[in-house]
């Protein structure tokens, strides 16, 4: 299917090697061997003989710095996971599959929040998952919510949107329904006290990011065409698509073109971070905030990978450095390790856990009550690995935000 | 003063086929070349693996020599070739009437060509031209000439031949008419020496004219000039060709990592033969033609263009040069110009070296007075010895699974085993494009007699990615100077490898390859300070 459309881009490599200066796990694991060969110089080989496939691209985290750093706009990240779907031999695993259907898992877990959480701390259980599905038993998995946000919005917001007359619609993700229904319940609040309705898509499935590094394509091509189908509903009726995980808005904007193959031009504008949509909002003087007088807290923020890939780490920055009670901190860029389901998996917790050091220091010694940033899984890790609470901006804004006098200021 | 049997003139394949002959029939053998191992036309040609269907139309004797040593080359070559199989084309412009000739023609000559519909055709090679109205599959191949000459010498060496790359022939010794022997001249060194031997053999290409005259031989050779463009990735997995009678640029062969279209065709004065330029004119040509076979072409990076030179020679009867063959030519000069001890062996193709090789080992053999049968189309080269006899006797196995260790692989064969990897270090990449080692530069150097970075070129593919020497040169020359103990001779052998690969890119200087050669100077000159170092030579 990705053979009739052979991505080119790969000659264009001056072979400056830059690529392989930024990538996270070469700095860590000497098996790996780095962007540039994995990418434009092995697609040579890979064209004349599917067999020079090198079994060491496993170890790609698909962080896309190598493509931010390219200064000939190679696609490397996307050849490297496009040789993993098209040429990888390693059939995915049981773990992989549970890893992966996200959805599943969420709708499983949800109805006996309780015990899954109680189940999946236990110290035996995570040994077991460690011997038999090699699930790192450092790795404690996010807590369920015992309500999903879909259900929590029907129940009680829905019927309130309807006094809006400017909609967004929310892609929400599988975090933000499954274990984080506060994130997902802030940016309401946020659109809500600025003046916007807020609706949920007609359908919506995971984004498909961890079905795509775990080697379910097919999969991922059915969920990614249902969004798809969705997203061009709303968008059909005007309705920004907002997000709140720097991830699903990257897998959507970027992979369902490049590894997927679909095409999502006509809308792949329209979908955009919250961070960003707000900040803009602001910054062109169509919405005020009003922050609360009592508010105080130091906030790092750290760029996520795919943040970074996007570009817009400015806007959430920006948002959080409007309250006036923030002592920002801005984080060096780079890698946290976990890179979604990778540091998940026992064969790269060392890496990952490596990869993320040199951050983890940083926040240590930063002494910040708070860490900030756009991505779920790179909170997980930084709250594990550094042991400081982390909150996506949204939750911050909304923590801080002063809702009665920003109602006021946008009426 | 030591004696040989037989002298061979010529370092390209068919003096590395002839030597390969000479030494397994248990003659003592010494191969001369001036530069190295296939620096003339034999390093400069499609690589393609004729089937010999190219030729079945308008000359029936070359198609069915090519079909022959074809089937033969992939059995003792297996390392050297590819069997991709190769597609005739017939396109809107041309006569589709032409491909039944064609087959008809193919099958007299004992070639399989079958006719296939268009859309199999395009299932078989999704980059071919889509707008094609017809289809032939003929058993066409790639060759790599460099791994197959380089293959022929090994082979001979270890049958007990001598080889001496760098030493050019500047006279034939004679006593009276017979020739008894070179004096050759050492290029580095500038001495001369004298060696002597019953037989020369001339097997020097198009250069070919001037040894002979060096004997008192005349042999009317006509340089015709072909010119290619070499491109960064493979765009086709098989052979495509024009069904039409041979034209400029209509063939486009994959080989190794890249792909490359050819030919132009035209004469060239005999003085211009060792400075070959790619006009403009040439590259326009096979642009244009190339896209008609592979439209994907017009888009495609340019690695670098070259040219190379048919050796040609006129009929004996017609030295007016009108009645050109391609076919072998052994010459007897004794019968023919009264100089006992010297034979040459010229005409031919890529495809036939080891026929023209047995034809001109069998006449030293009779002149020899030795009866000894050919063994070359029986007895596999190294390399492509079967992989499993090969293992156990050398209790070897290739257990590294990276890059440069599939590489090495596919570029030596079997004999891959014996490259020798103790560390780390050994596997690193030298040449990342093409996925050369250290331990592949080395054994280059210690048993392919590597001397310079042109010779590991030649060897190794080192230098003949996308970079152009861009990374790999100056690595090649640390590890060079290493072996060779000097470093100041690593240092003017990177300034003209170098300068070499610029001199292949300047025709096709344009977008990605222009970038990546300005990139390279910065490195060279601007990092490395190389021009400062020959401009202190100065």
């Amino acid at each position: 299917m990705s053979k009739n459309k052979i991505d080119t881009s790969f000659e264009q490599c001056m072979k400056c090697t830059i690529c392989t200066v930024y990538c996270p796990v070469v700095a860590v694991n000497p098996a790996y061997p780095g962007p540039k060969q994995a990418g434009p110089d092995g697609e040579r080989y890979r064209l004349k003989n599917p067999l020079f496939y090198d079994e060491a691209l496993d170890l790609c985290l698909n962080c896309k710095r190598c493509e931010v750093a390219c200064p000939s706009n190679v696609k490397i990240g996307d050849l490297i996971q496009n040789a993993r779907l098209d040429y990888g031999t390693h059939k995915p695993k049981l773990r992989d599959y549970i890893l992966a259907n996200t959805d599943m898992m969420g709708t499983l877990a949800t109805g006996m929040a309780p015990v899954v959480n109680f189940t999946l701390g236990l110290k035996p259980v995570k040994m077991v998952m460690d011997k038999v599905l090699a699930v790192d038993h450092h790795r404690t998995f996010p807590k369920y919510a015992g309500q999903k946000f879909e259900t929590w919005f029907k129940r009680y917001a829905l019927k309130k949107q309807e006094q809006f007359s400017r909609k967004v619609s929310y892609f929400h993700g599988c975090y933000a329904n499954y274990n984080n229904p506060k994130l997902a319940k802030d940016l309401v609040k946020i659109m809500n006290a600025i003046g916007y309705g807020v609706n949920l898509l007609e359908k919506e499935k995971c984004c498909g990011v961890a079905l795509i590094s775990n080697g379910f394509k097919e999969q991922a091509l059915k969920q990614a065409e249902l969004n798809l189908s969705s997203i061009r509903k709303a968008v059909g009726r005007g309705e920004p698509v907002l997000t709140t995980s720097s991830t699903c808005t990257f897998t959507m904007r970027d992979e369902y073109e490049h590894i997927l193959g679909l095409e999502n031009n006509d809308v792949r504008d329209s979908i955009a971070l919250a961070t960003k949509f707000i900040y803009e909002a602001v910054d062109s003087g169509q919405v005020r905030l009003a922050f609360r007088k009592d508010y105080s807290k130091r906030i790092a923020y750290h760029t996520p990978c795919h943040m970074e890939k996007l570009g817009w780490a400015i806007y959430s920055t920006s948002l959080l450095r409007l309250i006036p009670g923030v002592d920002f901190l801005m984080l060096d860029s780079q890698c946290c390790g976990i890179a979604g389901t990778y540091g998940f998996k026992k064969e790269h917790y060392r890496d990952s856990q490596k990869i993320g050091e040199g951050l983890f220091q940083q926040i240590r010694d930063s002494r910040v009550d708070m860490v900030a940033t756009d991505c779920e899984t790179c909170k997980w890790q930084i709250e594990m690995s550094a042991g400081v609470q982390v909150e996506n901006p949204i939750s911050i804004i909304a923590d801080a935000l002063d809702v009665e006098e920003t109602i006021k200021l946008n009426r | 003063m030591k004696e040989y049997d037989v002298i061979i003139i010529g370092g390209g394949i068919t003096g590395a086929g002839t030597a390969r002959d000479c030494a397994m029939r248990g003659l003592k053998t010494l191969l001369v070349e001036r530069h190295d191992f296939t620096a003339g036309a034999t390093g400069r040609n499609h690589g393609l693996l004729h089937s010999g269907a190219r030729y079945a139309v308008t000359d029936q004797e070359s198609a069915e020599e090519c079909i022959r040593e074809n089937m033969i080359l992939r059995k003792i070559a297996r390392h050297c070739v590819e069997e991709t199989d190769g597609l005739f084309i017939t396109l809107p412009e041309d006569d589709l009437a032409f491909q039944s000739t064609f087959i008809d023609s193919c099958q007299r000559a004992g070639i399989r060509a079958e006719a296939i519909d268009p859309a199999e055709a395009i299932m078989l090679e999704p980059s071919v031209n889509r707008s094609l109205t017809g289809a032939v599959r003929v058993p066409d191949g790639a060759v790599d000439p460099f791994r197959l000459t380089i293959a022929n010498i090994y082979d001979a060496q270890l049958h007990g031949a001598e080889v001496l790359t760098y030493h050019e022939v500047t006279s034939i010794l004679k006593e009276g008419d017979t020739v008894v022997g070179v004096e050759v001249c050492d290029a580095h060194t500038k001495e001369k020496k004298q060696i002597r031997s019953r037989l020369v053999i001339n097997a020097g290409g198009i250069w070919g004219h001037h040894i002979a005259s060096l004997a008192g031989a005349n042999v009317n050779m006509f340089p015709a000039k072909g010119a290619l463009l070499i491109f960064g990735h493979r765009v086709n997995n098989m052979v495509i060709n024009r069904c039409r009678k041979p034209a400029d640029a209509d063939i486009l062969v994959p080989g190794d990592t890249i792909c490359l279209i050819g030919t132009t065709s035209s004469r060239l004065p005999y003085d211009q033969i060792d400075d070959m330029k790619v006009t403009p004119e040439e590259v326009d040509v096979l642009l244009r033609e190339g896209a008609k076979l592979a439209p994907e072409l017009a888009q495609t990076r340019i690695l670098r263009a070259y040219a190379g030179v048919r050796p040609l020679v006129a009929a004996d009867n017609d030295p007016s040069g009108r009645s050109i063959s391609r076919g072998i030519v052994c010459l007897d000069h004794e019968t023919r110009d009264g100089i006992p001890g010297f034979i040459t062996i010229t005409g031919g193709k890529l495809m036939t070296y080891r026929l023209m090789a047995e034809w001109a080992t069998d006449l030293a053999c009779k002149k020899l007075g030795l009866d000894k049968k050919c063994q070359t189309a029986d007895i596999c080269l190294p390399g492509s010895e079967d992989e499993t006899s090969s293992d156990k006797s050398s209790g070897k196995r290739e257990r590294r699974s990276g890059l440069g260790a599939k590489a090495a692989r596919g570029r030596h064969g079997s004999r891959s085993v014996n490259i020798n990897v103790a560390d780390k270090r050994d596997e690193s990449l030298v040449c990342e494009c093409e996925g050369v080692s250290v331990a592949e530069v080395n054994y280059a150097i210690e048993t392919l007699n590597a001397k310079n970075i042109i010779n590991l070129r030649r060897r190794t593919r080192l230098g003949m990615g996308t970079c152009q020497g861009e990374l790999c040169a100056c690595r090649a020359s640390g590890l060079l100077a290493k072996a060779n103990g000097c470093a100041r001779k690593s240092v003017e052998d990177l300034a003209s490898f170098m300068n070499e690969r610029w001199k292949g890119m300047f025709p096709v200087a344009w977008g990605d390859t222009l970038a990546e050669a300005q990139f390279t100077s910065w490195i060279y000159e601007g990092v490395c300070g190389l021009d400062a170092f020959e401009k202190k030579e100065e």
